[in-house]
């Protein structure tokens, strides 16, 4: 007879028993692979192979590798029980803010594995991919329209990636002028994404961060008082972190242009202006695009994304290769960087296909009055999140009008007991996925709500009645709603400390002792 | 528009609860000379219909590796995807969800990148693995810069064998960070001597095996002389099936094993999006860029999965971060360790078999073939073939016949002069039909 499985949850409500297998009904515990897989099982049909003498020298492995396999019932199984672990922006509102989750339509997914696209290789011959090469030209000129701007990099494979991307044509547009010793420094606002001055260190560059003012954005003087000889570039975020419009972009961009430096704009919450402001009008130089959180493509949990560039004059011939160009009728990707001003190759192949083909058909879905309205509705949601809460929650710079985002502190829970961790942890038990907490980093306590053009008014206040009610419970001191929770999901609160003290990153079998 | 669920009366009534007038006075802190006052030159909507009819015509135009006799590899590879593989990555949990910052409400991301780890540490031999990288090749130039963290020094060593697109991903981060590289001619015979050139001012030397022309590589001596000198070994791989019939590079001597997941479980896509992977040994674990999943316990004290010693990472070291890394490639991560659990060992190591044989039975018949000569000793699933004339011209009129026949070595390395060598791959999904169309093809175009 088995014994009960070693680990099974205490509950600590009289009214639920545990039970013997450790599941909660349709909550399901799912062992490791390596718990319940066989070195002998498969869940793949293979030939066997054709006899031959083989050509691997000494090289063929002589040991174990040690990988448990399951077979295809039991994998479905494994993986699907895994799943329903998981919040998703199919299962729920998912009020992310910066980082964008929207509406995912199937049709990009049904699109991208059109075997056209999906089965293409990379090095293949050109002639037999000019689909594939018009579809990156099509998608390169939708997004240099909608910035205004002269040229796009398509091969960055995450946002992140196009920051360095940005910031690698400016250091090459840098030693062309033959000013590499000299200018050597990159501003970054205080409130940036962190992947801004990790970027800039990259490269070799030093940061000097530029304050915010009192309202959360970036003043001209602030930067003007950073500049000198050795700036190279600013990094910032517009619309910003904290949710708000740079408002004197323009004059910032002009003083860093007078000082010789250029404009790298973080383009991850370009989905607030799209169709509505381009950033080539700003005076930027180069802004990398999230594909993933402006056109909609699916996160994954955690990617793949995509991180197209757009560039300026100034600094298209510094783009990286490969990039397309047309040849007579047909395009041709220009792959080696010998004989231009390329900065050189930043990954191995031309980018993210799959990641483009859904974001053009978003793109197409739309058109241009659409996307338009996908960002003023993303706006107009935020909005009015904000105006629904302002009496109950407080705002680090004030009740002013916010972009697709809005940005509550926790000045309003002191003294109840209740953290911005606890009060976002119970969020879970009412079936929401917190909001962004503790970021930005120059607010205490924040609370970063992005509620985008996907959601329906019926949704929101739904999400606006929960979120007064936990206001309410919070200020009348019902802590024992918070400390604990959440209590209702697949897991209570995961000690993250532990995981960092005692790291165990992956499986290792139990010996006799352990 | 069917993705937008607001009415026009749900707009008025919200912009009523926020006390203005219009949309557009919400956008008062632009200034008003960038608002656009005339729509933009871009087509309007359409119907997902003609969506999708539109992407059918730009499909059409292109030759899909399922439509042709296909050999074409150097670093992606056609395999065949198991359909319960695709079915689980479109859940909408695992889809739609986004990187596991809840841990309480995201353990399935978590436990399959948990997975993922020990998968890939068990692979390639090493102590430990990250949650995916965008690819093989910015994996190999954050390895190149982590051995330059870990040994405090500024220098690689990359060998001729590395796939030249990853020698010069690496080779463009370097220069910008103005770090120093020194890259070996290519080595079509892997006849090199790595070893001459080791000395104790290399932070690491890059080593590829399977390497770019289809050599198999012994590690072993080149790790020692690594080790005695103070460098670090980077082992890099761009056919991960390769590892279920290979020695692992770990069990060879390597530190860091980085390498493209992309054969399992992942479409050729074009380019991507891909996997990459990295794994390294424990002693090195703080200095590892990239995401990582560790067990934990929760509340009450099941085992629980987290993302975990984020303190390298760029939200919170900023500019003394391991890498500006934010995302990671998880969906193909998950693609890639389904596949592998279907696999298991068994299967792993029969399609590696599988591969290989496929190779040296296409190897022998253009062996045969009058001005056509194999040139490598060892190889897994891919090599290199000596042609008379021009590869590149030879594979277009290839094509021509419905044949996708390789990767000409002038595509990766123009203006070398080894624009007779060309690269050929197989898998499993090559048949004895498509071995005798290629032989054809071949003579007819030659």
């Amino acid at each position: 007879m088995l014994d009960r499985p070693a680990v099974v949850e205490p509950l600590d409500d009289d009214k639920t028993p545990a039970t013997f297998t450790g599941n909660r009904g349709l909550d399901q515990e799912e062992p490791l692979i390596f718990e319940i897989g066989r070195l002998d099982a498969t869940g793949v049909d293979i030939d066997d192979p054709a006899p031959i003498a083989t050509r691997l020298g000494a090289l063929e492995r002589n040991a174990p590798i040690g990988l448990p396999g399951l077979t295809e019932p039991e994998t479905m199984r494994h993986y699907v029980r895994l799943s329903r672990k998981n919040y998703s922006i199919d299962a729920g509102l998912y009020p992310l803010g910066s980082c964008t989750m929207k509406h995912n339509p199937r049709s990009n997914e049904k699109i991208a594995r059109f075997e056209g696209f999906a089965d293409l290789h990379p090095l293949q011959p050109q002639s037999t991919a000019q689909g594939a090469l018009e579809l990156m030209q099509i998608l390169a000129d939708w997004l240099m329209t909608l910035t205004n701007m002269q040229a796009v990099a398509m091969s960055p494979k995450a946002g992140a990636h196009g920051e360095l991307c940005g910031m690698m044509a400016i250091k090459s547009a840098i030693a062309a002028r033959g000013e590499s010793a000299t200018r050597n420094v990159v501003l970054i606002p205080q409130s940036a994404h962190g992947t801004n001055p990790a970027t800039a260190a990259l490269l070799g560059f030093s940061v000097r961060v530029v304050p915010a003012a009192a309202d959360g954005t970036v003043r001209a003087e602030a930067v003007k008082e950073a500049l000198a000889p050795d700036v190279a570039a600013i990094m910032l975020t517009n619309p910003n972190t904290c949710g708000l419009f740079e408002r004197e972009i323009v004059e910032i961009a002009d003083a860093m242009h007078e000082a010789g430096g250029y404009f790298y704009c973080d383009g991850a919450n370009f989905n607030a202006i799209a169709g509505v402001a381009r950033p080539g009008d700003f005076g930027i130089d180069a802004m990398h695009i999230n594909l993933h959180k402006t056109f909609s493509t699916p996160h994954g949990g955690g990617g793949p994304g995509a991180g197209p560039v757009v560039l300026s004059e100034r600094l298209a011939p510094f783009a990286p290769v490969p990039f397309i160009r047309r040849n007579g009728d047909a395009l041709e990707l220009v792959e080696a960087a010998e004989g231009t001003q390329s900065f050189g190759r930043l990954t191995a192949f031309h980018g993210q296909m799959g990641m483009f083909v859904r974001a053009l058909a978003y793109m197409l879905a739309h058109g241009a009055d659409g996307v338009a309205q996908a960002s003023k509705d993303a706006v107009l949601s935020a909005n009015y999140v904000r105006a629904s809460l302002r009496d109950v929650m407080t705002q680090p710079f004030g009740d002013r009008i916010c972009m697709h985002e809005v940005l509550f502190d926790d000045a309003w829970l002191r003294g109840t007991g209740v953290t911005t961790l606890d009060f976002a942890k119970a969020m879970i038990d009412e079936g929401y996925h917190p909001m962004t907490i503790y970021f930005p980093l120059v607010v205490h306590g924040a609370m970063l709500i992005e509620p985008t053009e996907s959601e329906s008014k019926a949704s929101l206040d739904l999400f606006i009645a929960t979120l007064r009610d936990l206001a309410r419970s919070a200020k009348a001191g019902e802590v024992a709603r918070f400390g604990p929770a959440p209590r209702l999901a697949p897991r209570r609160r995961v000690d993250e400390a532990l995981a960092a003290r005692k790291p165990v990153l992956r499986w290792e079998k139990k010996t006799a002792a352990s | 528009m069917r993705y937008h669920p607001l009415s026009e009366a749900d707009r008025n009534a919200m912009l009523a609860t926020i006390g203005v007038s219009s949309i557009e006075a919400l956008y008062a802190d632009a200034p008003p000379a960038t608002l656009l006052k005339t729509p933009l030159d871009l087509p309007s909507g359409k119907s997902e219909l003609d969506v999708e009819r539109f992407f059918a015509r730009l499909a059409a135009r292109n030759m899909p590796a399922s439509r042709a006799p296909f050999f074409v590899g150097a670093g992606a590879y056609k395999h065949h995807i198991p359909a319960s593989v695709d079915h689980l990555i479109q859940r909408s949990e695992f889809l739609t969800s986004y990187t596991p910052y809840q841990p309480e409400i995201s353990q399935g991301t978590l436990q399959y990148l948990f997975e993922f780890q020990t998968q890939v540490a068990l692979l390639t031999g090493m102590e430990v693995a990250n949650a995916s990288m965008y690819d093989g090749s910015t994996a190999t130039a954050e390895a190149v810069l982590m051995a330059h963290r870990v040994t405090k020094r500024r220098k690689a060593l990359l060998s001729g064998g590395l796939h030249p697109h990853y020698a010069e991903v690496v080779r463009t981060i370097s220069r910008l960070a103005e770090d120093e590289v020194e890259t070996m001619a290519p080595d079509i015979r892997a006849a090199e001597d790595l070893i001459a050139r080791i000395d104790d001012t290399l932070s690491c030397v890059v080593v590829q095996t399977p390497d770019v022309f289809g050599n198999l590589r012994d590690l072993t001596k080149i790790a020692e002389a690594c080790h005695k000198n103070g460098a670090l070994l980077v082992a890099v791989f761009t056919e991960a099936v390769s590892l279920g019939l290979l020695k692992s590079p770990g069990a060879m001597g390597a530190d860091i094993v980085v390498g493209e997941g992309q054969s399992i479980g992942n479409s050729l896509n074009f380019g991507g999006p891909y996997v990459g992977l990295f794994a390294t040994r424990h002693e090195f674990l703080r200095q590892m860029p990239g995401r990582l999943a560790g067990e934990s316990v929760d509340a009450d004290g099941r085992r629980s999965y987290v993302l975990t010693l984020s303190t390298r990472e760029q939200h919170i070291r900023r500019d003394k971060a391991t890498s500006n890394i934010c995302t990671n490639s998880g969906l193909c991560a998950l693609a890639f360790t389904i596949h592998l659990t279907l696999l298991g060992e068994a299967g792993l190591t029969r399609l590696a078999r599988v591969n290989h044989a496929n190779a040296v039975l296409l190897a022998q018949m253009l062996n045969d073939v009058p001005k056509v000569e194999v040139l490598n000793a060892t190889f897994f699933n891919e090599f290199t073939l000596r042609i008379e004339g021009d590869a590149a011209a030879l594979v277009e009129r290839m094509a021509a016949r419905g044949v996708l026949a390789g990767v000409p070595v002038s595509r990766l390395l123009p203006l070398v002069g080894l624009d007779d060598l060309l690269l050929v791959a197989a898998t499993e999904v090559n048949t004895q039909e498509d071995r005798d169309a290629f032989v054809a093809a071949l003579k007819e175009s030659l």
